[in-house]
């Protein structure tokens, strides 16, 4: 399974990066795959205001609908304007060219407790 | 691979969207294997199909499938089948799901009869060729002509001296065949159909169980569990083509009342404005009122628009009337359109 070493990872099938005090989100690739093909995105708006475990967003295939929860709380700075027109990029790519959105985190502590690469694979496997 | 009703089924390879696509333009494999395979012999065996199939089987041409409901005695659908009248014996296609239950109807009804029940299931294989250049392929393939076996028609051949039934149907909304084999023959005649994984057929592609949903919703087929259920009559669930109701037959009675008034719900096709995809049990709203529930969704490969099918009161159910469908946090206006989506160009 191709899963990146560096970024932290949610049991909901997120993945976090964080630098410069920006924490970018997203689907893994796992996740992606699961639904199928995508074809519908629906992330916040710009300036928005989340608590950590908010449900900010839905991805959803025709297979199925899923939401897409933060880890952080804090302020959306930027959306992946690119995803609303080619859906199928989170697909294609959910850990490069597939990502959500971009936060300004109150805290970034949240993402301590997240899995790290090793152990979310662990845990897709566990679960699968 | 994904567990169901004691199969492994095959729901994607390369992806939904891409398989549906190859499904109208060219021709698709779905192994459909896990179905219901029954054969009915003995004398009474079209009496006994008569009277617990809602289709009229009386003087059934040999060569010939029809597609039919079988009911309780208050109309539920039991489930939705295939039944094929051979020279000497019947053939009946089942859902897996419903297998076990359709056997035990069949088993109780058959009772003090001259029937008897095979189940086939595992003995045999069943490949659906699905999509316009079938015939052409399938023609090349055996060197025969195949295009005299008509829609809803099938022939049995020999291929290695094995019997292989071709039956031209299917549950895409295109031309081809599903096929039944005995199921060890199935494993050697699949490469010959797909190529080798070095050397893929151009044509012909493996497409999975989810792409078969997504074709079945554009072709406005029902699925067991969705449009049709124990919960649900054979009307109401608009599949009234397939029911004869100048015959006996078990679950008649409660439908015959049902004709004489007018249908309370229908059966109908929604599009939904933007990209969204409506689900199963979604909530449908006329204005102010809750007026039925979606039965099934997706977004149309073809069409590129996002449709479903729902069960509406039949105030709701007129072509051009504007609906709303409660997607869960949204709610999205829908308009009624004629079913099906789709419909394969003559």
């Amino acid at each position: 399974m191709n899963v990146p070493t560096d970024r932290k990872y949610s049991e909901s099938h997120e993945w976090f990066t964080e630098g410069d005090g920006v924490v970018t989100l997203g689907i893994t690739q796992f996740a992606a795959d699961e639904l199928t093909d995508v074809t519908y995105i629906e992330l916040p708006t710009v300036g928005k205001k989340v608590t950590a475990g908010d449900a900010i967003g839905e991805v959803e295939s025709v297979k199925a609908t899923a939401e897409v929860t933060t880890a952080v709380g804090g302020e959306i700075i930027e959306v992946n304007a690119t995803l609303a027109d080619q859906p199928e990029l989170v697909n294609d790519d959910a850990f490069v060219k597939g990502w959500m959105v971009k936060i300004h985190p109150d805290s970034s502590e949240p993402l301590t407790k997240l899995m790290d690469a090793g152990q979310y694979v662990a845990f897709v496997e566990r679960a699968g | 691979m994904v567990p169901f009703a004691g199969w492994n089924m095959p729901v994607q390879y390369t992806g939904v969207i891409a398989e549906h696509v190859h499904t109208r333009t060219a021709c698709s494999v779905f192994d459909v294997s896990h179905m219901g395979r029954l054969k009915l012999t003995g004398n009474d065996a079209e009496s006994l199909l008569n009277r617990l199939c809602t289709r009229n089987l009386t003087d059934a041409e040999v060569g010939r499938s029809y597609y039919a409901h079988m009911c309780r005695e208050d109309g539920g659908i039991l489930d939705d089948l295939i039944v094929s009248r051979f020279e000497s014996f019947w053939g009946v296609v089942c859902n897996a799901a419903n297998r076990d239950k359709i056997v035990a109807w069949l088993e109780k009804h058959r009772s003090g009869t001259d029937v008897e029940l095979k189940d086939e299931t595992a003995a045999t294989a069943m490949p659906a060729i699905q999509g316009p250049k079938t015939l052409d392929l399938a023609q090349d393939m055996m060197g025969e002509d195949l295009s005299t076996i008509k829609r809803y028609r099938f022939r049995t051949i020999e291929l290695m001296g094995m019997p292989i039934t071709l039956y031209r149907s299917g549950y895409t909304g295109e031309d081809g065949f599903e096929v039944v084999l005995p199921a060890g023959i199935a494993t050697m005649l699949m490469p010959r159909l797909l190529g080798r994984p070095e050397k893929p057929h151009p044509d012909i592609k493996p497409a999975g169980l989810a792409a078969r949903d997504t074709l079945r919703i554009e072709a406005g087929m029902p699925l067991y569990g969705h449009e049709i259920s124990e919960d649900v009559d054979s009307l109401t669930a608009g599949q009234s083509w397939c029911v004869d109701l100048s015959k006996d037959f078990i679950g008649a009675e409660p439908m015959r009342r049902l004709q004489e008034q007018s249908l309370p719900r229908r059966l109908v096709g929604l599009e939904l404005e933007g990209r969204r995809i409506a689900r199963q049990h979604q909530e449908v709203w006329h204005g102010k009122e809750k007026v039925g529930t979606i039965t099934s969704g997706t977004l149309s490969p073809t069409l590129s628009k996002s449709i479903a099918m729902a069960s509406v009161g039949a105030e709701s159910a007129t072509e051009g009337t504007a609906l709303e469908v409660d997607l869960g946090r949204t709610r999205v206006g829908a308009i009624v359109v004629k079913l099906p989506f789709y419909k394969r160009p003559k």
